[in-house]
This record gives structure tokens, sequence and C-alpha cells, in this order.
């Protein structure tokens, strides 16, 4: 199955952890650090074969603290660099999530969920881990997070992510869930010239240019340029609040400044980074906002509520973080009602009532199992009862 | 207006002159450790381009934000795994470690260990002053037994690490111990870090009079310094197992750079394992 290709353009029968390796590799992933982790660990195991084929270096750290801050040493020095794992490394790399944040450092982090909290069901699936994504390190800040919900999602997903953490200088999340990771269907690669890849902002400015302040956003994005090590820039980069020099400002107003524009750069640019898939939205009455592996058991339900002729639609989350609360608000001027299953107690459903003022009504298991698509279409009968 | 005594310093192109004056206390013994790297630095043969500064919290860390390097100022205890990722991308810089005794031993301690066992090629500068002083001087993991800090108000309980015997324990390459009086000797045992091939540790023993001479009978910075001149012995040959650093009022202090051998250096799991030339 491997071979030394970087891009193995082809079809293949890949399981969504494999996927998500893969997508690395054909992104153009140069460093992996990880700790190994249920059910995540088929991504380290697969990459530590595959990196030294083509050229990348893997490195198995003593934690996720470590394997967190050494993606973040790695981008800086110019990598694509990612990590994966499952909810209790998740927690483990929240405050070095935070230092990508304010260093603004591009790397991916995948999260295979599994049921939660502590350590939970290592084994068995969980969606509970969505709120920590966006929430998990202290401090405002904006991330990106993505939810696959297949193999090949995971594949283009992670493509997507690296190129989203590139483009705004953030961490990027892939929320894949334990269903995902360990299911296995038909991947295709494409060619490698056909694979996107955005590059880094790079300074405009010689080494040793006193006008370069390099965590000055020059341009409408609010992204900076990126310096990376050794080029000569002798930058200070600083987990302390800095000014634009790269200086510590450890002062209210420039710290304000820092963490609004570490904001701004994801809530302005929102509408370009925000995906979604519709089904059967058109004439919906009842809209289910789904992701991930429930999202396949929603789009079950909604076939069957459709036979019933309920007028039911699909609203499937491929961006968690930005949420596409417009998208919510734009359809509730067309539906009666939603519905959210999650494999969790209740997250992503509290940003789509922020976005309504219709009955929004949640499917909840705590995880450990696919959710059937039965809760899911009993939740839509009742609400258009 | 503080008087500019001298115009120009040797060392000025190694520190960022605008951040100047530091953050440090009267007495501290940071700034003259800062400038043994900085002369170390310059007598590297190593273009100052290639040099990286990475640091963890407390107050030694706030060191390579005045180092006119590209440095980076991490979370707390974690410099160590950033610097590892930084390295295995590029290997071609000098990537050094400066932090505290409390940030690399107590809340970095598992990745000191790990990455002496690897042998990643970096080196690990540690200013021990037996406190955590930024936060305003409590006790860590060098602290001797019996000190007075601000959470060991009745004397410290503890037994301390001694840093020089853990990191040959888990494998460094080469280790020195200082202090901050041994200007010379500390800026060599730098050089010899910085040339060497793996994982280079040098401890060098600094005052920290505000939080911690003060409340132990040492006195002022100038005190402290006067007692690593009565009672500091240099061996090089010394067991590391046996250097304990107690304070002691009649106690030695043995210094010296102990440990200078060779093993292959950690590069990542990368093409090298493939076996090819």
């Amino acid at each position: 199955m491997t071979g030394n290709a970087r891009v193995l353009t082809g079809q293949h029968f890949l399981m969504g952890d494999v996927a998500c390796a893969e997508g690395g590799l054909a992104a153009g992933c140069d460093f992996f650090a990880g700790y190994p982790i249920t059910p995540s660990t088929e991504i380290a195991e697969r990459l530590s074969r595959r990196l030294p084929e083509v050229g990348g270096v893997f490195t198995q750290m003593e934690d996720e603290i470590a394997s967190m801050a050494a993606i973040i040493g790695a981008s800086m020095a110019g990598a694509r660099a990612m990590t994966a794992t499952s909810g209790p490394g998740f927690s483990l790399m929240m405050e070095n999530i935070g230092l990508a944040v304010m260093m603004e450092a591009p790397c991916v982090v995948v999260d295979v969920q599994r049921g939660s909290p502590s350590t939970g069901l290592p084994t068995l699936a969980g969606q509970a881990d969505v709120m920590q994504a966006k929430w998990g390190s202290h401090g405002d800040y904006e991330i990106v997070a993505y939810a696959p919900s297949s193999p090949q999602e995971s594949f283009d997903l992670v493509i997507k992510a690296f190129n989203t953490a590139d483009r705004y200088r953030i961490p990027v999340f892939v929320m894949a869930d334990e269903v995902i990771g360990h299911t296995a269907e038909r991947v295709t690669i494409p060619p490698a010239d056909q694979i996107p890849r955005v590059q880094r902002k790079r300074p405009r400015y010689a080494p040793g240019d006193e006008s370069f302040l390099p965590f000055r956003a020059e341009d409408e994005d609010l992204v900076p340029p990126m310096v990376h090590a050794g080029e000569g820039y002798r930058v200070n980069v600083d987990s302390l609040t800095h000014d634009e020099k790269g200086y510590p400002a450890t002062f209210a107003e420039p710290h304000d400044r820092l963490v609004r524009r570490l904001a701004a750069k994801i809530r302005q640019n929102a509408h370009q980074i925000i995906e979604y898939e519709e089904l059967l939205l058109d004439d919906a009455q009842v809209v289910v906002v789904a992701y991930g592996c429930t999202a396949r058991s929603a789009r079950r339900a909604v076939a069957l509520a459709r036979q019933e002729g309920i007028r039911a639609g699909l609203l499937r989350l491929i961006t968690l973080w930005p949420f596409a609360g417009q998208k919510v608000w734009e359809l509730s001027s067309q539906a009666a009602a939603f519905v959210v299953p999650e494999l969790n107690l209740g997250q992503m459903i509290t940003q789509v009532e922020r976005f309504t003022s219709h009955p929004v009504v949640g499917v909840n298991h705590a995880g450990g199992a696919i959710m059937p698509p039965e809760p899911i279409l009993d939740a839509i009968r009742e609400v258009v009862m | 207006m503080a008087e500019i005594a001298v115009a120009s310093h040797p060392i000025d192109a190694v520190l960022r002159r605008d951040r100047l004056p530091h953050i440090w206390c009267p007495g501290c013994g940071i700034g003259a450790v800062m400038a043994c790297y900085a002369r170390a630095i310059l007598e590297s043969g190593i273009p100052l381009d290639k040099h990286i500064c990475v640091s963890g919290i407390g107050c030694s860390a706030r060191v390579p934000g005045y180092m006119n390097l590209d440095t980076y100022h991490t979370t707390h205890g974690r410099a160590i795994p950033f610097a590892t990722g930084l390295k295995l991308v590029n290997p071609e810089l000098q990537v050094t470690v400066f932090s505290g005794d409390g940030d690399l031993f107590a809340i970095g301690g598992n990745h000191f260990i790990h990455a002496a066992r690897r042998n990643i090629d970096i080196n690990v500068f540690c200013v021990n002053n037996f406190n955590y002083g930024m936060t305003g001087g409590q006790a860590g993991p060098t602290t001797p037994m019996g000190s007075f800090t601000t959470t060991t108000p009745y004397g410290n309980v503890e037994p301390p690490f001694n840093l020089a015997a853990l990191a040959a324990a888990c494998g460094a390459v080469f280790v020195a111990r200082w202090t901050a009086l041994h200007v010379r000797q500390a800026q060599e045992a730098m050089q010899r870090a910085m040339q060497k091939k793996g994982f280079a540790f040098v401890e060098i023993v600094a005052p920290c009079p505000v939080s911690f001479g003060k409340s132990n009978d040492i006195g002022e910075g100038v005190d402290e310094m006067w007692m690593y001149r009565k009672q500091c012995v240099v061996n090089d040959d010394a067991d590391v197992t046996k250097i304990d650093v107690t304070m002691g009022k009649e106690a030695e202090l043995v210094v010296g750079n102990f440990l200078d051998i060779e093993r292959p250096a950690y590069m990542g799991y990368g093409k090298e394992v493939l076996g090819e030339a």
C-alpha cells in the first residue's frame, strides 16, 4: 500500500485515520510530532512509515504537551507541521494551542474524538470535544475547526486545514471521531498537481530593514507575514502580549489591540472560511443540523422523513468553527424547526439556538456508538406535529 | 535619566539594546550569565543569524527577549520540546534553550529527561537560583533542604535535584556546572556545548538575593558571590552523583566540566532511518 511517492494518486480503500495521514502528506506535511492514543494512533503509525520516505520527519514525543510544543517549533522553522490525538491528549495540548494562537504559528491538529470525559471510552466514538476546540485554551481567540464525515473528507479536510492554517497563521483542527477514523471506504487521491496549496505570506522586507515590524498586519486580512527561524530577521516571537515589533508589551492598550486583531483576522474573514453541505434544504420545513459521523445517520433520517412526506433537509456542517450562523439565520425564514443530533449532551445546538427563534430540538447521546437514524427521525416527526 | 557610562560594549552586537535596561533585580546573577552566553555566541564562530534562543517562563526565561537573535519565549516548561521541533526541521541552526531551574526541572522536567535520553542536538543553559523568582520566591525542585521560601516558611522538607547528576544519568553528552562568579569558565563551557553534537547541559548557579539570598542568611548578591569564591571547588573529574548543591555555610560547591562523551545525536525519525547513504 505504501510507496515512495508523497501523493499516492489513485483509488484506495482507507480508514479515516490513514486518510488523515495521507491528506497531510499530500498537503506537504514535513513534520509530525505525536503521542500514541486510541483512536488516533493509526495516523502516527502511518506517518512514521511514510514521512521518512518523502524526506519529512516523524517524532514520537513524551506526551501531547510536548507534541504540540514541537509542532509549533517546527512551524516556526518553516515546516508544515501536524499532530493527531484524542480527547485526553487534546486536553493536554490546550495551553500550547493558545501559544500557537499567540505566536501565529500555522499548524494542524487532528482530534479523533472518543467517548469522554476523562479516559471515557477509548475505543468508541464521541463528539464532545467540539466546544473544547473553540474554547479549550484560556483567553479570547479564534480558530478554525473542520468535521469530516467520511474517510474521503478526512483526506480532503486535512489538506484544507493546512491551507487555512497557513493562510491565517492559526492552529486548525480536524475534529474527526472514532467512527470516521476507523471506517474504511473508498478514497480518491488526485494527482499531485491538483492538490491546492496556499503559501504562507512572507516578508516584503530584507533582513535588517529597520522598518520591518514582524507582527504588523499591513494587509486588510490582518495576517502579518511570517518569518522563519534562521533567515536573519532576528525576530522575537513571544507568548507574552507583544507589540508589532514582537517585543513584550504587557499593558492594557497593546493587549486589547493584539487580542482584537487575532480574533478579527478570523471573524472578518469567516465568510471565506465557513463551509457546509446542503441537502434538500430548498423547501425544508425541518432542518437537521449535523456533522461528523452523526451526519451520516442524519442523512438517512432526512430520507426516511421525506418518504413520509415530511419536508426535511440537512445542513451538514463542514466547519464547526467559525459556526455557520448566518446560514441558520437564513434558513429560519423558511423552516419552522431545527433538529440537532450530536454524540454529546448538547454542544453545537447552543450555536444553532443563537441564530433562530424557532424551536431547536436536540437528539443526544453521550457517545459509545454511532447514533442510529431512528431517534433523529422521531425528533423530526415530533417537531412537525 | 540613567547616565550612560560607556558608548558601546563588546556584546552590543548580540543584544537588543532598545530593550535595555532589563527587568532583573539588583544583585541578580542572570545578567552575568546572559553576558557569558552573549560572549560565547560571539566566540562560537557560528553566524548570529544561525543562533536560536528558546525559553520557557520565569526570570531566566526573559533572556532571549534581550538577545539580538531569532528568539522564542514559549510556555512554562515547554521550551525543550519547542526547540526539539525547530531543530529537527532545520538541523543547521544552533539551538539553545536558556531558562531557569523551576521552568526546566519542575513543570518541564519530563521534557528535559526525554530530550537528554534522545540526545537531541540542542544546548540547555540553566540558571539555578534555587527558587521561583518571578512569582516572588517559592520553593522549587532545586531548593536546598531547610531553605526558607515563601512556600516553605518553616524550612524546605523536600530533597532537591542534583541537576548535573540528573543530566548525566539521562544521557546528556556534555554536562557542566559553574556559577555566576565563574564567567570565563561558564562562557567556555557554553562554547563547548555549542560545538557539541548532542544534548549539552550547562548549569550556572546564580544569586537571587531578593527572593532567596536574604531569607536564607546569604545576604546580597555580592555576598553570595563571595560565598562561591570561598566554597567552590573546581573538579572536572568529580563523581556527579556526589556533588549535590546544599548552599551550606561550610559545604563545598563543586563546579567543573564533568562530562564530555560521544553518542549518536537524535535527528528525528526521518530519511536516515531508511538506511540509505
